[in-house]
């Protein structure tokens, strides 16, 4: 499984075969549209930088608000879009859907069809949420994906995996590590990952 | 009133329909639990199309055993998958072990 923690993961516009059909249509799409005045190139790159800009991971600060304030963590339970949205973090989403991790209970997240994620928060997906490997391997086998990412979940910790298949967008709620009420909200938000709230990580520390 | 409610032991029908269907293969005759209602939402096997004056349907998160899904594989009993399913790719089924 590609694991890449770099700042920029390439997103996967082609087949396993490296064929680039889709981008061929696109740029002659793109040139009939600029040519024809409804589309110009500087809009086009400035699209494309949006989607692309990394860095975008505004989990942590969710997370932190949520171990420190009971009250917020019981919203963001009950309704996470709302809760989400309390922080000044704009969602573009339907629904965000958070999913608590406990002593027993473990989540993790995937879109086994295509890309589903909660871009609003969390930025684009990394390249191997995306991979046709993860999307099969995050249902049929888990916890070998698990096992690939460095967590060897306990056999009596239950699994939990969301496919993000339809129109709900998923993050999962981190248990906090030992001794949260001495940490201050800024020193939380810089333990917790991305990965985190994907789910193929756990222990916050 | 929805058709099912949080609880109902139901099972994924193929429709056999072609296009864009959010219901993957691997979960099409699979028998679980309704463990949330998500509201309504257009079907997107209208909007791949491009009808968006079709009916909204009704959405739940329904719930499987792993172990039921992947039978060869080494699955503790209690794993889960959990996703999102159609109404109108539900039926309801008797009370079953099958469901988590």
């Amino acid at each position: 499984m590609p694991h890449d923690h770099g700042e920029h993961e390439a997103l996967v516009i082609e087949d396993e075969a490296g064929n680039i059909e889709a981008q061929i249509i696109v740029d002659a799409l793109q040139g009939v549209l600029i040519n024809k005045g409804l589309l110009t190139a500087r809009e086009v790159t400035a699209a494309i930088a949006k989607l692309e800009s990394p860095g975008l991971h505004l989990g942590s600060k969710i997370v932190a608000k949520a171990w420190t304030d009971p009250a917020y963590r019981a919203r963001l339970l009950s309704d996470g879009r709302a809760a989400v949205q309390e922080l000044n973090i704009p969602v573009t989403e339907a629904r965000i859907i958070v999913v608590e991790n406990t002593a027993s209970v473990h989540n993790l997240i995937t879109c086994t069809l295509c890309s589903c994620y909660p871009r609003s928060i969390l930025g684009q997906p990394p390249s191997w949420y995306i991979s046709k490997a993860y999307r099969a391997r995050s249902v049929r086998e888990p916890r070998r994906v698990l096992a690939e990412f460095g967590l060897d979940l306990p056999e009596d910790v239950q699994l939990v995996v969301h496919d993000s298949n339809a129109d709900m967008r998923y993050l999962v709620l981190p248990e906090p590590p030992a001794g949260v009420e001495y940490l201050a909200p800024s020193e939380m938000e810089k333990m917790i990952s991305r990965d985190h709230l994907i789910g193929v990580a756990r222990a916050v520390k | 009133m929805t058709r099912f409610s949080s609880g109902d032991t139901v099972q994924v029908m193929a429709l056999g329909k072609t296009g864009h269907v959010r219901i993957p293969h691997y979960i099409r005759h699979q028998i679980g639990r309704i463990v949330d209602y998500c509201g309504t939402y257009l079907n997107p096997e209208d909007l791949a199309v491009g009808n968006t004056s079709g009916r909204a349907v009704d959405l739940y998160r329904v719930a499987f055993s792993q172990a039921r899904l992947w039978p060869n594989e080494p699955v503790p009993q209690q794993d889960m998958l959990v996703i999102e399913i159609y109404d109108h790719w539900l039926t309801h089924v008797e009370e079953t072990t099958d469901a988590p």
